[in-house]
């Protein structure tokens, strides 16, 4: 039985697709057989963020609707051994996803997968519900700032009381991961410090990823940030998988990395 | 350094301001979502009866479910120069 992930955060552009990319790559780099699942019918990039755009050839919605097989529209990452992508939709609406179609996808593939991740579309109408319905995990992504820390509790509402897990009178298992962070700014008040996000949300922190400029190179490159393994954010994805699959990482990257020549001739500040 | 402490402690980081904003909101809307859904019409209807004896608006009216729904705390706060007449 494989694990079913859903990374989901309410408010958009605050990194899911990264995330999802890097997690999903990251499990797979671990010897772990993963399938990411694009959930954004009509805004699909998971594609382009793994760059298999122009592979794709059939999508979930087809699966659901059976115009083609599972191993049809499965696409095989051609990195990384054991990593494969199922593409949204790009052509119809989100009410083309049914809990059903959904639900039997999911059961298919986790016979042969150990993780599945599912990229949710921003918002908390029914492409992210069904997202989240199925999961045993979330790692819910936040942005240090005030309207995503909203979303993000608002998200941790639904997957409370709307989930699957949660109508069985379960629990879905909630992971905390801070992305865009600037400890530069933190450190100068400017921005919420991942303390203040942890005590607002009350859920275990799963890693902490610093604003890099190595996200968007990246992204132009159609590869997961985890494969640029020198890179701060990469490291950072790399630690965070460590974790979820249990080790015990100390958290990087929430100092100011680099003293300016003022801080080092006059030594440590506070 | 108290001298220093003091300049410092006058001025509230645009963080902290963010953090206590969200603290308020999210417990709010915490609360919101713990409530039964019946509670704003309720909420709706019990200050209809109200407004027709005395001037209210909605922010005057508090209504609190305790967790297994058996107690209905009603707070209204009454305008101050009328109400009694």
């Amino acid at each position: 039985m494989a694990e079913i992930i859903v990374v989901t955060s309410g408010k958009g552009g605050v990194g899911k697709t990264t995330s999802s990319a890097a997690i999903g790559t990251g499990l797979a780099l671990r010897g772990h057989k993963t399938v990411l699942v694009d959930f954004d019918v009509g805004l699909r990039n998971l594609d382009l963020i793994m760059g298999c755009e122009r592979r794709v050839v059939f999508d979930l919605v087809n699966v659901i609707n059976e115009e083609a097989t599972l191993n049809q529209a499965l696409i095989r990452d051609k990195r990384t051994e054991g990593l494969y992508i199922l593409p949204a939709s790009q052509t119809r609406d989100k009410d083309a996803l049914t809990q059903d179609g959904v639900e039997r996808v999911l059961k298919e593939l986790s016979e042969t997968f150990d993780y599945i991740v599912c990229d949710s579309p921003a918002g908390i109408e029914r492409g992210a519900h069904l997202a989240l319905y199925f999961a045993d995990t979330a790692i819910v992504v936040t942005n240090p700032e005030v309207s995503s820390v909203r979303d993000s509790d608002r998200i941790l509402g639904v997957l409370q009381s709307k989930s699957r897990k949660a109508e069985d009178g379960g629990q879905v298992r909630e992971h905390l991961l801070l992305t865009r962070y600037n400890p530069s700014r933190v450190q100068a008040g400017e921005m919420l410090s991942v303390e203040d996000v942890r005590e607002i949300l009350a859920i275990p922190l799963l890693g902490v990823i610093p604003e890099s400029e190595a996200v968007l190179k990246a992204s132009n490159q159609g590869q997961p940030v985890v494969l640029d393994d020198a890179s701060d954010a990469g490291q950072a994805y790399l630690d965070a998988i460590g974790r979820f699959l249990g080790e015990e990482r100390e958290h990087r990257f929430l100092e100011v990395q680099r003293k300016g020549l003022f801080s080092r001739v006059f030594g440590r500040k506070g | 350094m108290g001298i220093l402490s003091y300049f410092r402690s006058k001025k509230q980081t645009s963080a902290s301001v963010a953090k206590e904003r969200l603290q308020v909101l999210v417990a709010y809307e915490r609360n919101q979502r713990t409530q039964p859904e019946y509670l704003p019409q309720m909420q709706q209807e019990i200050l209809a009866v109200i407004a027709r004896y005395v001037d209210v608006s909605v922010d005057d009216v508090q209504i609190n479910l305790d967790e297994d729904c058996s107690i209905l705390e009603l707070n209204v706060t009454l305008p101050e120069h009328r109400g009694q007449d």
